[in-house]
């Protein structure tokens, strides 16, 4: 019951979906359709499940009174209070959890990524040492788009946003299309090993 | 007071709040840290609530009377016993249903998509009858070979075979220099956003 219906699951599911690629039939592709549907329930579960330990984890250091069991509480209110907002009136526009939306999460989201602008130019600082032929070529391919993506590339040599296209159409397509290759193929196979059961690492360690 | 300042207002505070990060660490970032993790948690929460659980089993189960609904929802609790010790092997049979069907879906999916498509672009014809257009498809293959050979790991890369990895090499860092100003640049976008944001909604200063 414990390992072999897990395994008898993943195995059935698996050479299921597999299977509707090659057959066309209509039975077989509204099946599939259901069974994607019933998959997108179990993911939001597990969503669901993760929402439910940050508020379970945080309320534990609440209660021990832990390290910054201040800021946990703020957590836990704004958790609270977006969850019962938009569960209660619904998320259309102008209802409240709309409005914690727009005046919350998305300038704090912003503002956020915005940050790493600074900290990625920082970490360039010090990684971008043109030390090495790799290194100082890392260094002019993102100098070069980066000139190129602005008014100043342009204005310092017409050709710099040529360049960058140049460089983001072939030599980066052509690293990228390695990369994709490589780890489709890598994909490919762990996800082999998990439909016949030998990759279980779902089972949490104890498979 | 009208709820769009307030808005503004608050979006103000809590922009200035993270870009204080900037001077150090310190209270009024820890709160707005704070206050986009349990906000955030419970956004996506709420979307998918309404976006999957409503239109897939809800609506399927009430107002459709589908009854083989049920199926998902105690996978679905199953997944729930993940915070039991005693039964929580029940959470397997959810999990591997979720990766049964991730498996299905991703093998053919990949083939086509990653695989098939991206060697299909790159089997392209050495001369085109065009110089410039022959050098670009000579580079092309000649970049996604070497990086192939930089990730085959099953023999030592020396001799002719490092040689074509080191080439490898270069086509890689080349394509993380560029990804590296392309993702900066995006940020710098994100932060005059955000600057124009507090000038202009904000502030006025128009």
């Amino acid at each position: 019951m414990r390992k072999t219906v897990p395994l008898t699951i993943v195995f059935a599911s698996g050479i299921f979906m597999l299977a509707v690629f090659f057959v066309p039939h209509r039975r077989v592709q509204d099946t599939s359709q259901v069974l994607l549907e019933w998959d997108l329930v179990v993911w939001t579960c597990a969503l669901f499940l993760s929402g439910l330990n940050l508020f379970i984890v945080n309320a534990k250091k609440v209660r021990r009174k832990e390290r910054d069991w201040g800021y946990k509480v703020v957590l836990l209110v704004a958790f609270l209070t977006t969850l019962v907002t938009g569960l209660a009136w619904g998320v259309r526009a102008g209802t409240p959890f709309m409005f914690i939306y727009e005046s919350m999460m998305r300038p704090l989201q912003a503002t956020m990524f915005a940050l790493l602008a600074f900290f990625i130019s920082s970490a360039a600082y010090r990684a971008f040492r043109a030390r090495t032929r790799e290194a100082a070529l890392l260094l002019a391919a993102g100098l070069i788009v980066m000139l190129g993506r602005i008014p100043i590339g342009d204005m310092i040599w017409h050709r710099i946003p040529v360049i960058t296209d140049w460089i983001m159409s072939y030599p980066n397509m052509a690293a990228q299309r390695g990369i994709l290759m490589g780890a489709s193929l890598g994909a490919i196979a762990t996800a082999l090993r998990m439909l016949v059961g030998v990759e279980r690492g779902y089972f949490g360690g104890e498979g | 007071m009208d709820l769009t300042i307030l808005s503004t207002w608050i979006a103000a505070f809590l922009t200035l709040a993270i870009l204080s990060f900037l001077y150090k660490d310190n209270p009024v970032y820890k709160f707005a840290e704070h206050l986009y993790v349990g906000v955030s948690a419970a956004y996506w929460m709420v979307y998918y609530y309404n976006n999957a659980i409503v239109p897939n089993l809800i609506d399927r189960l009430v107002r459709d009377h589908r009854w083989l609904y049920i199926i998902p929802g105690i996978l679905g609790l199953l997944i729930f016993t993940r915070l039991i010790p005693r039964v929580v092997w029940l959470s397997r049979w959810a999990l591997a249903f979720y990766i049964g069907m991730g498996v299905g879906v991703v093998i053919p999916a990949t083939v086509q998509a990653m695989l098939v498509a991206q060697l299909r672009a790159t089997l392209v014809p050495i001369w085109t009858g065009n110089v410039g257009a022959s050098i670009v498809n000579i580079l092309v293959v000649v970049g996604v070979l070497s990086v192939l050979v930089y990730f085959f790991f099953s023999r030592e890369h020396k001799g002719a075979l490092g040689g074509v990895a080191r080439l490898g090499i270069y086509f890689l860092m080349i394509s993380f220099g560029a990804s590296f100003g392309y993702t900066v640049m995006a940020r710098i976008s994100l932060l005059i956003g955000r600057f124009q944001f507090l000038f202009y909604d904000w502030l006025h200063l128009r």
